[in-house]
């Protein structure tokens, strides 16, 4: 997709003026997090799963080369094929071949992040193959024109309206002329659109949310089981997934699972979570007649051994957006790339450039919830820090700011002349500030006085009343 | 160099090593293939007859619904009035396995029964289900040519029979059934794990029953377990 990440800013003031958009992000901001933490607390061992699940994570990583020519060795085994790609192109190259063996004109995709990643649906459609999107979200926004503006929930964004207009535009051409205004009513239009499409459809393509090595199986997790009817109708099945999701045993697999869903929509479990493993057998009366497993680098491999690589572990659950206060202002198209929130403003820069995402290691408050509540424990909060040195470093941000930031280091590396100015400066802003003890407008500090007043300092600052106590000088 | 090279390549020096030395990779190897078990919670770890109560429990909150029936033969009779009550059409898509062919359908002349895969004209299909795990709810579906996958997806509605003696606490003892049951063919071609039926809340978050798969789930457990 178009990465628009340079416009963060431009993108989040449009946003926030937005009413539906803040009615959406209102529905995330509680009904996501309340349902996690109701479904966290009714399992006593989730604290334990969760530890876990990283460890399995963190084995995987360290071995990854080990895991994925075992899975390989498994898929080839069940009559599969694997196609290595280091790249988005590669990719689109091996599943365009696939489809074209085939003579494939249409292809049904159930929800997948890595071909939103590689852009597979402009790209097919390039080509003369229709792509369509079968999860309910996912086909919203592909008949809106959209990315997803959520891990797991695409259309999150969208109002009931919107999705009114949309099926009565779309459907019209299916004999639905009447605007139909019921929720139940466009979610039955929409399977029935779908439906047919499934048993027509040349070639299914899926994600994946495990590659299991034990046994070449690749595994969706779905409520809608659109993914189903996308991967068992069709005559060729596609999977296409990024290699940090292979994971060693069904046994890991079920450890994971137990903090997947609880982490994402509060369920104990989604309603279908499938293994796949290879094309249809002999005596098999139904499935795909072949099997392809399309596994992408996409620059994940340089992330190993780095500051970056706790990254890998990312299960794609979206807690870490339904629990941020950034995401819940600004929504997720903000973000400009595929993946929005906390999770996205670590990992993008590394996609697609720091100096394209620089905004959005900023895009944080520090407040940690997302470290706090995610099911693998990657310390997001310490990659945003460090995409923030390193912007510093190759001197990526406007100039005015790196000079506030040096203007500040150099004070900071002097303590006794820090405390003297601070100590100057929290006198003068409650001058300024006078009676009313707010300060309505700074020069340099608009940004910040536009939109709210600056409380002045209220007495002496840390230091001075540290040492006033007495406690600072008894060692 | 192949892109496969590449990506190996790119892993070991990021690793700063080689390929995984010799012994390193037997010892990996025998962890894959001891299927020990990870933390199984103690809500799974109960005795028979509380795991039944259990997975009903789950599955309704689910919104499936579940009856229990002591013997197969009283299955067709049960099936019957659940068409009945739910005013489903007298046509039945039947997974192609003994275990369903021969319950003695015939006792029922208004009963349309079609044996096969699933289609996209089916308003009810019937598939037998490999294993019950009481922790989640969850019905374990393992496809083969008796059990074709789209039976439990195509038709609108979906009744799984489940035999209680196959009934499990957690995800691991069912994989570890399943390996008993498998031997050395592999695994199926596609296990399902089904917790209620399909459902979507990508229109303004709202719970929608019925998306794509089936909207309706009805689970018959069949026997005491004995």
């Amino acid at each position: 997709m178009q990465v628009t990440s340079r416009k963060f800013k431009e993108n989040s003031s449009k946003a926030i003026k937005d009413d539906d958009l803040r009615a959406a992000l209102n529905r995330v901001k509680t009904g996501f997090t309340t349902a996690r933490a109701n479904a966290a607390s009714e399992l006593p061992e989730f604290e334990d799963l969760r530890n876990k699940s990283r460890d399995i994570k963190d084995g995987v990583l360290e071995n990854l080369d080990y895991y994925l020519e075992y899975f390989e060795e498994k898929v080839l085994a069940q009559g599969g094929h694997v196609h290595w790609c280091s790249n988005a192109t590669e990719a689109k190259a091996a599943i365009l071949k696939i489809c074209r063996d085939v003579d494939a004109k249409t292809v049904t995709k159930g929800k997948s992040m890595i071909t939103e990643e590689i852009a597979l649906n402009r790209f097919l459609a390039a080509e003369g193959i229709e792509p369509i999107e079968t999860d309910l979200g996912e086909y919203i926004i592909q008949l809106a024109d959209e990315p997803p503006s959520h891990i797991i929930g695409p259309a999150v964004h969208k109002t009931k309206e919107q999705v009114t207009e949309l099926f009565h535009e779309h459907h019209q051409k299916y004999g639905y002329t009447e605007r139909e205004e019921d929720a139940e009513k466009l979610v039955g239009e929409a399977r029935a659109v779908l439906r047919h499409k499934y048993v027509t459809a040349d070639v299914g393509i899926t994600g994946a949310n495990f590659l299991v090595a034990e046994t070449g199986s690749t595994v969706i997790v779905t409520n809608e089981g659109n993914g189903d009817l996308t991967q068992s109708l069709p005559k060729t099945h596609i999977v296409v997934a990024s290699l940090e999701k292979v994971i060693p045993t069904l046994e890991d697999v079920s450890t994971v699972m137990r903090v997947l869903a609880r982490s994402a929509t509060g369920q104990e479990m989604s309603v279908y979570t499938t293994f796949s493993t290879g094309p249809k057998r002999s005596a098999d009366i139904d499935g795909p007649e072949s099997f392809h497993v399309v596994l992408l680098d996409g620059g994940r491999t340089e992330m190993l051994g780095t500051e970056l690589e706790e990254l890998l572990r990312c299960i794609r659950c979206g807690a870490c957006m339904n629990h941020c206060p950034v995401y819940h202002a600004v929504g997720g198209h903000s973000y400009g790339w595929v993946y929005p929130g906390p999770i996205g403003a670590a990992l993008n820069p590394q996609m697609v450039g720091l100096e394209e995402a620089r905004h959005l290691p900023n895009a944080s408050t520090f407040c940690g919830r997302c470290e706090e509540v995610c099911p693998v424990h990657i310390p997001i909060p310490k990659i945003l820090r460090h995409w923030r040195e390193k912007a510093f470093e190759q001197q990526i941000g406007p100039k005015p700011e790196r000079w506030g930031i040096e203007l500040w280091g150099f004070f900071a590396k002097r303590p006794t002349l820090y405390r003297l100015v601070t100590g100057i400066a929290a006198k003068v802003l409650t001058k300024i500030a006078g009676s009313r003890g707010r300060i309505k407008s700074l020069p340099l500090l608009g940004g910040w006085t536009s939109v709210r007043d600056l409380p002045a300092p209220q007495g002496a600052t840390f230091m001075e009343q540290w040492k006033k106590s007495g406690r600072g000088a008894k060692k | 160099m192949t892109s496969r090279d590449k990506i190996l390549g790119r892993i070991r020096s990021q690793k700063g090593r080689g390929p995984l030395d010799p012994q390193k990779a037997e010892e990996l190897k025998a962890k894959i293939e001891s299927h020990k078990h990870n933390i199984i919670p103690k809500r799974a770890q109960i005795p028979a007859g509380e795991q039944v109560d259990l997975f009903q429990r789950k599955m309704e909150a689910l919104l499936a619904t579940v009856e229990r029936v002591q013997k197969t033969t009283d299955i067709p009779a049960r099936i019957q009035d659940y068409l009945t009550r739910h005013n489903f059409p007298a046509r039945i898509k039947i997974s192609p396995s003994p275990k369903l062919m021969d319950l003695g359908w015939g006792d029922i002349p208004t009963l349309e029964v079609v044996t096969g895969a699933g289609a996209e004209e089916d308003e009810v299909g019937i598939s037998p289900a490999f294993a019950g795990i009481a922790e989640t709810g969850t019905l374990m579906m393992a496809s083969g040519p008796e059990t074709p996958s789209t039976v439990n997806f195509l038709p609108e509605n979906h009744i799984a029979i489940l035999d209680i003696s196959q009934m499990k606490g957690s995800y691991e003892e069912a994989w570890d059934s399943l390996r008993e049951h498998i031997a050395d063919t592999g695994m199926p071609r596609t296990v399902n794990l089904i917790s209620g039926p399909s459902r979507t809340a990508d229109i303004e978050q709202r719970l929608i029953m019925g998306a794509h798969g089936p909207k309706t789930l009805h689970v018959i457990l069949v026997g005491d377990g004995t």
